[in-house]
């Protein structure tokens, strides 16, 4: 059986027979791995935490049929202590990974995997809010995928912005022709906030109102939850300070999609 | 394939957790093979197991009247309240005969990625049983792994608002191991909770 080593981040894990667990990894160079941990849950364990999720760990694989398995686990970056420390830390993380676990596959995605572990990394540093750190995360998490979203030109028509309305459904801030009838507001603050979020410009998110932030979570978790089919369901077990209701996003009437445009 | 029956039990035994294909033939053909009372026996138990056993009205351990034998008997520490998430761990405290308080069993651990909230579990009934102020310190022995832990840290902060001690169990090396291959996390915990010999 061949053996393959390689970098990895904890997603999540399952229960498997008296005391071993698979394990969700996302790994730099091999996508997403399903791989069994034997003996894990044992007190005595080799792994120990090192393979508890949120952990970064230099993993060994030998291939198995329908599931790998872990001989050998090392430490790379242990962010799991500081994160559930901290209840609200440990459901954005949760949040994060169940994200990665639904937007990748077994494709190679190192962008994907370098994202998380940053994310990760500053979450458990407590660089900026939780908040603005997931909802940061997500938006370019979604971006590598392939829905990068549009908050400054129109995403159905691509006239150049600012606009004054937002539609999930299309891809961020719609112009006046292409918004339907109860496409949601996007006041300037909040616009202002998703494009720092999006880009990474921390500097530019600070200071900003808590009203603000939550009706930028509000729209990020309704971009998520349409790109990936049904929402994450961490988010609704976010703490009760963050904010990720799509209802946080004003609306004047039921929204509606709109068809796509013709093109010439 | 076998016929009918066998093949019927096969499959039921196959079904329970942790038994496979091979284990479920095994199974089923040594009770084939045993008297018929011990299989009477057997089919009586399983066939009153359902309606017999309860979950206890004050901890949610596993009873066969109303409220178990722990939460019963009145020479254990009322003042004391042990918190697990399974009733499978009171059994696992309960060997090592070290405590002799009462437990509060939380149904699970706080899981947002298996759709688990601090709402699924019995924290609401732990929260009335230290209304009254009786108790005066809450253990808290959750599973020492991300779920448990971050169930402890919400617990933690929910308890601080009573007038309760919070303890946490501690977690270190394990006894009978090498210390080369603890993990980065774990031998950090034993640092943190050394204790003076001399």
């Amino acid at each position: 059986m061949a053996i393959y080593r390689d970098e990895a981040v904890v997603l999540r894990t399952h229960k498997l027979g008296e005391a071993d667990r698979i394990c969700t990894l996302l790994t730099r160079n091999n996508g997403k791995v399903r791989a069994v941990a034997k003996g894990v849950r044992k007190v005595g364990s080799k792994f120990g935490a090192r393979l508890e999720p949120f952990m970064v760990a230099d993993i060994q694989f030998y291939e198995g049929r329908t599931l790998d398995t872990i001989s050998q686990a090392e430490t790379l970056g242990s962010y799991g202590a500081p994160i559930v420390a901290d209840y609200a830390l440990y459901t954005t993380a949760t949040a994060m990974v169940e994200a990665a676990d639904r937007l990748t596959e077994t494709d190679p995605a190192q962008r994907q995997y370098l994202l998380l572990v940053g994310a990760l990394r500053s979450l458990s540093r407590g660089e900026h809010s939780p908040t603005l750190t997931l909802d940061s995360y997500l938006l370019r998490a979604l971006s590598i995928a392939g829905w990068a979203p549009s908050f400054q030109d129109c995403a159905r028509c691509g006239r150049p912005g600012p606009h004054a309305r937002v539609m999930v459904q299309v891809g961020g801030a719609v112009c006046s022709d292409c918004a339907p009838q109860g496409a949601a507001i996007l006041d300037d603050a909040t616009r202002e906030l998703l494009i720092a979020l999006l880009a990474g410009a921390w500097d530019l998110t600070e200071d900003v109102p808590e009203q603000v932030q939550k009706r930028a979570s509000g729209i990020v978790a309704a971009y998520a939850q349409w790109h990936l089919d049904r929402s994450l369901r961490s988010l609704d077990h976010l703490d009760g300070s963050q904010a990720h209701t799509v209802a946080a996003v004003p609306q004047s009437t039921p929204p509606s999609v709109p068809e796509p445009k013709a093109t010439a | 394939m076998y016929e009918g029956i066998v093949q019927e039990l096969i499959d039921e035994f196959g079904r329970l957790p942790g038994i496979g294909p091979k284990s479920a033939q095994r199974i089923a053909f040594h009770i084939l093979q045993t008297e018929s009372v011990d299989v009477a026996r057997l089919s009586e138990i399983l066939g009153q197991i359902r309606t017999r056993v309860h979950f206890c009205e004050i901890c949610g351990n596993v009873a066969e009247q109303e409220t178990c034998s722990i939460c019963r008997d009145p020479r254990r520490n009322q003042t004391l309240i042990c918190v697990v998430e399974e009733a499978k761990d009171v059994v696992a405290i309960e060997r090592t005969r070290e405590f002799r308080g009462l437990y509060h069993v939380l149904g699970g651990a706080i899981s947002p990625i298996d759709g688990i909230g601090p709402d699924d579990l019995r924290i609401r009934q732990l929260m009335q049983r230290l209304a009254d102020g009786t108790v005066v310190e809450v253990i808290l022995a959750t599973d020492p792994n991300l779920e448990g832990e971050a169930t402890a840290t919400y617990l933690s902060r929910l308890l601080t608002t009573l007038k309760v001690k919070v303890t946490r169990l501690a977690s270190g090396l394990p006894v009978g191991g090498d210390l080369e291959y603890a993990d980065e996390i774990t031998l950090g915990r034993a640092f943190e909770g050394r204790t003076v010999i001399g």
